[in-house]
């Protein structure tokens, strides 16, 4: 979408998106279909490790989509140089403690 | 303004709602596996009525986000690019995403 954007940011917004898109479909069919009635079975889906990866690569393709879709926002309306140098590295230092987080949340789950 | 730039703008403006709630969507989700007693936390949160009409908004902006990104990823492939074509599938995509918001919602809750 942003004019500032290079080839390869651009390309890889769209196959992060796909992924995403697949994803949440497949998320969405799930939860219809069986949607996990305790915490012993929502813990247990969890750690199927088809899932548990699927998920991992969800969260790092929702970050990296996230990363440049909001570095597209900064670039077209945040003018000062200072300011959006200081919120591109704040937002890359959330992004970054939240793929942690999602990570850390997934090991867990995994052996508990 | 035109259909088309209003699809466009809450596109950006629902990415970067999606974007702010990544961090409660991962407390949720880290609360939600922390424990039986997390788990029934999170489920007896998303059952409160009425607050929970309130994930209308946070659905909408998800199916939204999803409808008007497809419609940008096939314009990018030369699907739908002529001007009442790309008319047409603004409105769809406007129309759309809040019917099938509330699809989800009625589904999944």
């Amino acid at each position: 979408m942003s004019r500032h954007a290079g080839l390869h940011t651009w390309m890889l917004q769209r196959l992060s998106a796909l992924y995403l898109a697949t994803y949440t479909l497949y998320l969405l069919v799930h939860f219809a279909a069986r949607a996990p009635a305790d915490y012993q079975a929502w813990q247990a889906w969890i750690a199927v490790p088809a899932v548990a990866i699927g998920g991992a690569l969800f969260f790092l393709a929702l970050l990296l989509h996230a990363w440049v879709g909001l570095r597209d926002i900064l670039m077209d309306y945040v003018h000062s140089l200072t300011l959006r140098l200081g919120l591109t590295a704040l937002l890359l230092l959330g992004l970054s403690a939240c793929g942690l987080w999602a990570l850390h949340i997934l090991w867990q789950a995994g052996h508990a | 303004m035109p259909i088309t730039a209003l699809a466009s703008i809450a596109h950006r403006l629902t990415g970067l709602l999606l974007v702010v709630l990544i961090p409660v969507m991962l407390y949720l989700f880290d609360l939600s596996l922390r424990g039986p007693a997390g788990f029934e936390q999170v489920t007896g949160w998303l059952q409160l009525e009425p607050a929970r009409l309130l994930l209308l908004v946070p659905i909408w902006a998800l199916t939204h986000h999803l409808l008007a990104g497809l419609r940008f990823l096939l314009i990018d492939i030369g699907i739908g690019i002529d001007l009442p074509a790309a008319r047409n599938s603004a409105w769809l995509v406007s129309v759309g995403a809040p019917l099938l918001a509330i699809l989800v919602y009625g589904t999944l809750l």
